[in-house]
């Protein structure tokens, strides 16, 4: 099942020419961009690894490319996102949060059901793979 | 490449067109309007960017080309200009679609080299990437090979920096910056360099003449002007300045000029009665005769 999750997420991946395009948008925005990974696709996981500080005072998309290069090649069965932090007085959040990298099979969510007091009905969804420890969820 | 060749022979190209286009023209006229003397530099500059648009002419009619090695290295005595001149490259380059986006980091050993082991390469590493797409302006790139350490962590800045210049020659462009005689053992220590450095430009010092109306126009974007007998004192005092210890061109007139612009400041104040408006523009000789070059003693800041 695909995670679907930022911005493009129901296009197809965009290719790296693509995202490089999207990164000099940002950077041109004067946007600092981040990048993030994790192995937990729950949709409620918001608090990713970061890869790094935010890059600021970046101007070209070309160093966040080879960033990005950098990062799968050590998390190559991570999902890896984009994101792009506006620090302009009252915006101060991100602007544009993408995902770059989603590993090869996605094996998706199971809906767990619960019966509660009442015959009332609790609904959890889990990853699949979170039944494997961390580091060893995509092998 | 015969496809190419074709192509070429019956299409023209209006290359003064293609000048003015690219905006080189106002580069370079502003280039000769704002920086007096410093005629060998200027020339080179113009040969390097008609080097550059035919270049890029080449590049459209087909003509197989590889990207211009732009790496450069300026050489010369202190207060030359050499920052001021690659902060108008990194503006010519871009025009001429070189660099991507045409800014200028402008970092000396310190931004470079880590004080323990590990700290180097990935300070290096966040200042190319603030370079990429622009100008990486290393001024005294010499510090950053201390002979006399072998373990000094300059070395490995210095691989890195020689890394990209070769790999990445299309997202940035390296001018490295200094003394013309350390420069050149520099490059003899570290021959890496040399054979990545396209166009050697040396900076001469700048004739007394030269830095006069350097003064002068100094004074004049601060409002301020020489008064006629000011103007004499002030020639006086670039020839005596020169002859003393810690000359360095330009800067050594723009501290003079700091230092007789306080001098005037104080005069003022103590002047009885009320200041004309002349009065508070108008550098007087006292100003500049005050100082202790004319005392036989050198001045305290080089």
């Amino acid at each position: 099942m695909r995670v679907t999750q930022g911005c493009f997420s129901f296009l197809p991946d965009l290719t790296d020419a693509q995202i490089s395009r999207q990164v000099q948008y940002c950077l041109d925005n004067g946007w600092a961009v981040s990048l993030e990974y994790t192995d937990d696709p729950h949709p409620r996981n918001t608090y990713w690894e970061m890869w790094g500080h935010p890059m600021f005072d970046i101007r070209d998309a070309k160093a966040i490319m080879g960033e990005l290069a950098e990062c799968r090649r050590m998390h190559d069965n991570c999902y890896i996102r984009l994101c792009a932090f506006d620090s302009t007085h009252t915006w101060e959040s991100l602007r544009l949060s993408f995902i770059v990298q989603r590993p090869a099979r996605e094996p998706g969510f199971m809906l767990a059901r619960q019966e509660a007091d009442g015959r009332n009905i609790r609904y959890e969804t889990r990853a699949y793979v979170m039944e494997k420890p961390e580091g060893a969820r995509y092998e | 490449m015969s496809a190419a060749v074709e192509l070429a022979s019956d299409s023209s190209v209006d290359l003064r067109a293609e000048f003015s286009a690219a905006g080189i023209d106002e580069f370079l006229a502003a280039l000769d309007r704002d920086l007096v003397g410093l005629k060998p530099v200027k020339s080179r500059i113009r040969e390097i960017a008609s080097l550059l648009l035919i270049e890029r002419v080449r590049q459209r009619l087909g003509f197989t080309t590889e990207t211009p090695t732009l790496h450069m290295s300026f050489t010369g005595n202190p207060g030359t200009g050499k920052t001021t001149v690659a902060m108008r490259m990194a503006g010519i380059l871009k025009a001429l679609g070189f660099i991507r986006q045409g800014q200028l980091i402008s970092v000396t050993r310190d931004d470079l080299v880590g004080q323990y082991i590990g700290h180097t390469a990935p300070k290096t590493k966040e200042i190319l990437k603030k370079a990429m797409g622009g100008v990486l302006f290393i001024d005294e790139a010499y510090y950053l090979y201390r002979p006399d350490n072998e373990r000094d962590y300059g070395q490995e800045a210095i691989e890195i920096l020689l890394q990209v210049m070769e790999n990445q020659r299309e997202d940035l462009v390296v001018i490295l910056a200094g003394y013309a005689d350390r420069m050149e053992k520099f490059f003899t220590m570290n021959p890496g360099f040399r054979s990545r450095i396209a166009h050697h430009i040396d900076f001469p010092d700048y004739e007394d003449s030269e830095l006069l109306s350097i003064s002068e126009t100094m004074l004049a974007r601060q409002n301020y002007r020489f008064s006629p007998a000011a103007r004499q004192a002030m020639r006086d005092y670039i020839a005596r300045r020169r002859a003393q210890p810690y000359f360095s061109n330009a800067r050594s007139i723009r501290n003079a000029l700091d230092r007789a612009r306080l001098r005037q400041a104080g005069r003022l104040i103590a002047h009885e009665g009320p200041v004309r408006a002349e009065m508070l523009m108008e550098i007087e000789p006292g100003d500049i005769l005050s100082s202790r070059v004319f005392q036989g003693t050198p001045d305290s800041a080089p």
